[in-house]
């Protein structure tokens, strides 16, 4: 479904990733995880045509990737919208519906009942009517995965969804992207820098760390040393309960934080 | 003059069904830029946009100010200098703060120029008043049929972009990443909004121009999150105070701007308590569970 060859992508001189060769089936559940700055996002913003490739090529259902396919589903970063955003929850799935095609909404009918079914999707039915910026972050995430389920995805883009939720709404919105893609067999892509609310799912991991990477599944990759020799220094990996504890991180969170707001593509 | 006089000059309504009838053009030209002016004004307060309107109006003004001195057509005038501003906003603010300064470096630089063109115009004074503070007591039927006319045309622009202008405003990030030609469609709607601006400073005049494209949207904003009914309460309100203040116009002797402003202040007060009192109920649409 997605397919990268021989893929690199640099900001000046510092490379995120280089020859990087993948392929991503309908069904499957691919997590990429990786420090702040490691390219993570940028991963994204190539599958989703907003950000070129340094070189190699990057395809989507056999084609090269373009803005705004409709094969795609896009859940964005929790960003919280404003408290007047003049618009209620049911607005916002609609525009997933229906918000990129010209003029006004014709059929009103077709849209609300298609509407209504990604509300009781996504069990967000009781705040159809509240206004967007009234309603809690789980909330507006679980309204995310409705828009985004809106075209019937065969590829959902995720970048960091669960990020400031409560472990009840990491749960739900996990869930359901599961969902999508063990049920309905769509192929997920889904970036966290977190892996447990997710581990269950998982099928493979790209971990994208100092300009190197390394893919498999949770057991391949997950691994002291595959960790330590990413991050050129030695962490330990601990598998416990299910669970995966990574000790020992190099402190990349203040370290990089100038890249990734490079990597981020602007600013602000 | 005494109070009396005043109320005199503010409102009389002697021989007021001769009056109507002289009226009439000003009447649906008030009611064509009411109906624009609350269609465009969901879209200022949807992405921001007050203090463009306001900055626009300005260079607008110089533009119009500088047709009078030389002779040319004042609408035309008016519509170069504010489509000029708002493609000029359009290319360099692409950040909201850096929009804010650059509206703040234009506004008074348009005002100086129109300034300075009305001081070097000999004409009448009436009209350098009337580019600030709206003149529409003599709308004649052709200058009606273009106002119209340019009205529609901006309108059925609007409605053509409506939808993708909808997801880019309020959520830009999602619209890009689903192929919506957000800064495309930004600068149509500047251009539009251009446009809109110089026909509304026609009826209230360069410094009112929020009057008849903030106002009333900011109203509706107040009282509803639903987007079909904000455009209805908007394009409602935005008529009722052209239209209203025009008929409450007739009976005095000043400007009919004031009269516009105070009825489009006075439905945003109202509105403005009617959603304080809601928000105070706690009703916001959520549908409660009973346990």
């Amino acid at each position: 479904m997605i397919s990268l060859r021989d893929a690199s992508l640099k900001f000046g001189r510092r490379a995120l990733w280089e020859d990087l060769n993948l392929d991503i089936r309908p069904g499957e559940f691919f997590a990429v995880l990786g420090p702040n700055g490691s390219g993570k996002t940028s991963f994204l913003k190539v599958l989703l045509g907003l950000q070129e490739l340094h070189s190699g090529t990057a395809s989507l259902g056999g084609h090269p990737v373009e803005r705004g396919s409709h094969l795609i589903g896009y859940i964005p970063q929790q960003k919280p919208f404003p408290p007047d955003t003049p618009m209620r929850a049911r607005d916002l799935v609609g525009l997933g519906v229906d918000g990129h095609r010209w003029g006004i909404r014709l059929g009103k009918a077709k849209a609300d009942r298609r509407i209504d079914e990604l509300l009781d999707l996504v069990g967000a039915a009781e705040y159809a009517k509240v206004p967007v910026g009234q309603l809690s972050g789980g909330e507006q995430q679980r309204l995310r995965v409705a828009q985004a389920l809106a075209t019937d995805p065969k590829v959902l883009l995720c970048d960091e969804p669960l990020l400031s939720l409560d472990l009840h709404h990491q749960q739900a919105v996990s869930a359901l992207i599961n969902d999508q893609c063990h049920e309905q067999e769509s192929a997920v892509v889904f970036v966290t820098h977190e892996i447990n609310p997710i581990i269950d799912y998982v099928d493979r991991i790209l971990y994208l760390a100092g300009g190197r990477f390394s893919v498999g599944t949770p057991h391949e990759v997950m691994t002291t040393e595959v960790l330590s020799e990413l991050y050129d220094s030695h962490v330990d990996v601990i598998h416990a309960n299910g669970r995966i504890v990574v000790v020992g991180l190099p402190d990349a969170t203040t370290h990089h934080h100038d890249d990734a707001r490079a990597a981020a593509g602007e600013g602000a | 003059m005494d109070l009396e006089g005043i109320l005199q000059s503010v409102f009389n309504f002697e021989n007021y069904g001769e009056l109507l009838v002289l009226v009439q053009n000003s009447l649906w030209a008030g009611a064509v830029l009411g109906l624009l002016g609350g269609l465009v004004g969901t879209f200022v307060m949807k992405r921001d946009l007050a203090f463009a309107v306001h900055g626009i109006s300005e260079l607008s003004f110089a533009g119009a100010a500088f047709a009078l001195l030389i002779g040319a057509d004042v609408v035309f005038g008016s519509l170069i200098g504010s489509v000029a501003a708002a493609l000029l906003l359009g290319f360099m603010g692409v950040r909201a703060r850096d929009k804010n300064s650059i509206i703040g470096v234009i506004m008074p630089f348009g005002l100086g120029l129109g300034i300075l063109f009305l001081s070097l115009y000999e004409g009448r004074a009436a009209n350098k008043f009337g580019l600030l503070t709206g003149q529409i007591v003599s709308v004649d039927t052709v200058q009606l049929q273009a106002l119209a006319g340019t009205a529609m045309v901006v309108m059925a622009g609007l409605i053509s972009i409506w939808r993708p202008l909808s997801f880019a405003s309020v959520d830009p990030e999602l619209a890009e990443a689903r192929g919506v030609p957000v800064r495309s469609l930004a600068l149509a709607f500047m251009v539009l909004l251009g446009v809109s601006v110089a026909l509304s400073i026609q009826i209230v005049g360069a410094l009112l121009v929020l009057a008849l494209l903030i106002t009333p949207a900011a109203a509706a904003l107040r009282v509803t999150s639903s987007p079909r009914l904000v455009v209805v309460l908007s394009v409602v309100f935005a008529m009722v105070a052209t239209v209203g203040g025009i008929l409450l116009a007739l009976g005095g002797r000043i400007p009919i701007s004031p009269y516009v402003t105070t009825l489009s202040f006075l439905i945003y007060v109202v509105c403005r308590v009617i959603g304080s009192v809601r928000a105070k109920r706690g009703l916001n649409g959520r549908v409660l569970r009973t346990a």
